[in-house]
């Protein structure tokens, strides 16, 4: 029982962590990306495409990438070449990628989708670690992608705060004046943000796809991209705060699945909806946007 | 004058530049650009009845339209639309069963007040939220959309529900609360004639009143409002349950005319539809009637291209994700220039790698 709990919310907070990793990047350089969403979803759509037509787990994981990286650049055109409205050309996205993949999944694989399934991705498991009761098989029998997720919290958090990088990362999304008068190149900078976190996001997407359910379904993100949104929120834009709200946020959705075998009186819809609502709650009580970068939001133009 | 025919001419180009698109996209996957488009036009305007249920298809997206238009006036950034409208079809059709002892025009009208209350609460606790606590409305519009969907599944998993208790929907509302439908077949109803008459009304306010013009004063420039003594914050508040109510009488009025109960899920995404619908119609509520025919002609005609050519209907969303990619795109190359567009990109690669070959230098 507690093992299932375990790998479910595994399954369910690792596409979290990885999509919330490159939102943390991309808001510390000062872009808020609501099509988070819609990359996640092209990735996981694209992805299994490619992984099904090659066979190959490698091109399935590569075309998850490219798919998400390509709405990426085209917002990063929008939001940082073109100064528009972030919120606007985000929230275009995510309506034009559920569009998109539910028009090429219809004409590619027609109606009867679910008979399109492909091998998933095999399960690592880490020697004697994979033994141990209880929490082996869930934390250390996992498919690559999970390793991947967990091991790029401690790369993020010290590229954020101990390289130069991270250094002019946090000086574009705090104070984009400055960093260009000290010639960062403040454009630069978010457009890198955008495309590490459409790979981010496109691995996130493939997860779904790849290795949780196998196939694809038409709006199969069903919004974790907007819960990778608060979990960078009540993380407090900081990598080890996302990877604590992913997990939590995960094992608020696995605890659905738990608590309908249990018989519980507490609907199940609580649980669907507690992400949001703590968000929310958090936001209220721990400062508003106190710990955001100042620039968060705001188009840089040169003038 | 011309700037002004230019800005209205941009989402005719917005809409002629996506179509090509998805023409070239349409190819690609082995359908025909033309059938697919003939077959939209057919079933969106084909013959009598398919006009009157492109109006009502229309009809959601001109309250969630309104709404948006009110918001974005101010630059509140509600992408709350659509949590506002479920939240006002909950309340409409949580009372709708008990309102049998009252006449019609009372029932009818208490639905849709329940309906505003409800949009009202949900889109005010994201402006006192902005307000008040300095939260960003994007994100919480954004959350609140998510909680409110859950909702409406509790209430017709659980105390709404019909009383077989078998399937997920809630106890169908009184007749009294019923919208008739006129010249049936078709499903032409009061609700429509309430939309134009709040588009009406929201021009007035926006254009012909003092909160208006503070509105939009507080969406041009939020330090300039606040120097001239706008109250900002509770024109935060008002727009923003202003803007909630409009989107919550929408989900009445569908409950009401309709669906005459609630189902798990009572909008296939009008909220985000309508923020495609406001751009096109410049945030003007009276152009948003003509812009919501049109978004909801392509709703309407999707089912007949599905059926005839096998594209699945959310090719209407590619739709509407093009239209505001390329108004938005165009609107900042109006403001800024072509020459800033195309050389301010260049000037900051050279300048980078400018930078870039200084620290070598230095090193």
């Amino acid at each position: 029982m507690l093992e299932a709990f375990l790998a479910s919310t595994i399954a369910m907070a690792t596409p979290i962590l990885l999509a919330a990793l490159g939102e943390l990047i991309v808001e510390r350089s000062g872009v808020l990306n609501i099509g988070i969403e819609g990359a996640m979803l092209a990735g996981a759509f694209f992805g299994l495409a490619a992984a099904y037509f090659s066979g190959s787990i490698a091109l399935g994981l590569l075309a998850a990438c490219a798919a998400a990286v390509a709405l990426n650049a085209l917002l990063a055109v929008l939001v940082v070449n073109l100064a528009v409205n972030q919120v606007v050309a985000g929230t275009a996205i995510d309506i034009l990628a559920l569009g998109l993949t539910g028009v090429f999944y219809r004409r590619i694989f027609g109606l009867t989708g679910s008979a399109y399934t492909i091998t998933p991705m095999r399960t690592i498991a880490l020697g004697p670690l994979a033994r141990i009761p209880l929490i082996g098989p869930a934390l250390f029998n996992q498919s690559a992608l999970v390793y991947v997720a967990i091991a790029l919290v401690p790369i993020v958090a010290m590229v954020i705060s101990r390289t130069r990088y991270g250094l002019e990362l946090r000086a574009a999304g705090e104070r984009p004046e400055a960093a260009d008068a000290l010639g960062l190149g403040v454009n630069r900078l978010r457009w890198q943000a955008l495309m590490i976190a459409g790979v981010l996001s496109g691995l996130a997407g493939a997860f779904l796809t790849m290795a949780y359910t196998n196939t694809f379904v038409e709006g199969i993100s069903a919004g974790r991209g907007y819960v990778a949104l608060s979990v960078v929120i009540v993380g407090r834009w900081n990598a080890w705060g996302v990877a604590a709200a992913s997990m939590l946020f995960g094992a608020a959705m696995a605890l659905q699945f738990g608590l309908q075998a249990f018989g519980t009186a507490i609907p199940y819809q609580f649980f669907l909806a507690l992400p949001y609502v703590l968000t929310v709650v958090v936001l209220a009580f721990m400062g508003g946007q106190a710990d955001a970068p100042s620039a968060l939001g705001e188009p840089y133009l040169r003038s | 004058m011309t700037a002004r025919i230019a800005a209205a001419a941009r989402p005719l180009a917005a809409l002629t530049i996506a179509t090509a698109i998805i023409s070239i996209v349409l190819i690609a996957l082995g359908a025909s650009p033309v059938a697919v488009f003939a077959d939209l036009w057919q079933g969106a305007f084909g013959n009598w009845l398919a006009f009157t249920d492109t109006l009502v298809k229309a009809t959601p997206l001109v309250f969630a339209g309104l709404a948006i238009a009110i918001a974005f006036q101010g630059a509140l950034w509600n992408i709350g639309a659509d949590g506002q409208l479920v939240v006002g079809a909950l309340a409409a059709g949580a009372i709708g069963p008990v309102l049998g002892g009252w006449s019609h025009p009372i029932a009818t009208f208490a639905m849709f007040a329940a309906g505003a209350a409800g949009g009202c609460l949900w889109g005010g606790l994201a402006g006192w939220l902005r307000a008040r606590r300095d939260v960003n409305e994007v994100i919480s519009t954004i959350m609140l959309n998510f909680v409110a969907a859950q909702v409406l599944s509790w209430a017709v998993h659980g105390p709404l529900m019909e009383p077989s208790r078998s399937f997920p929907k809630s106890v169908v509302i009184a007749p009294s609360a019923q919208l008739a439908f006129h010249l049936e077949p078709s499903r032409l109803n009061f609700g429509m004639i309430v939309a134009l008459v709040l588009a009406a009304g929201c021009h007035l306010v926006l254009f012909h009143s003092a909160a208006g013009f503070e509105l939009r004063a507080l969406g041009r420039n939020r330090r300039a409002s606040a120097f001239f003594g706008i109250p900002i914050r509770r024109l935060t508040v008002g727009a923003m349950a202003l803007s909630g109510a409009l989107a919550g009488v929408g989900g009445a009025v569908q409950v009401s005319a309709i669906t005459h109960r609630l189902y798990e899920t009572m909008s296939p995404g009008w909220g985000y539809e309508a923020i495609a619908v406001a751009l096109v119609a410049r945030l003007n509520p009276l152009a948003i009637v003509p812009a919501a025919i049109l978004f909801g002609a392509l709703d309407n005609g999707s089912q007949a291209m599905q059926r005839a050519d096998a594209i699945s209907p959310v090719l209407v969303n590619v739709i509407q994700g093009m239209v505001i990619i390329i108004l938005v795109g165009f609107d900042a190359v109006a403001a800024a220039g072509m020459r800033t567009v195309l050389f301010g990109v260049a000037g900051e690669a050279a300048k980078s790698s400018d930078a870039a070959a200084g620290e070598a230098g230095d090193a």
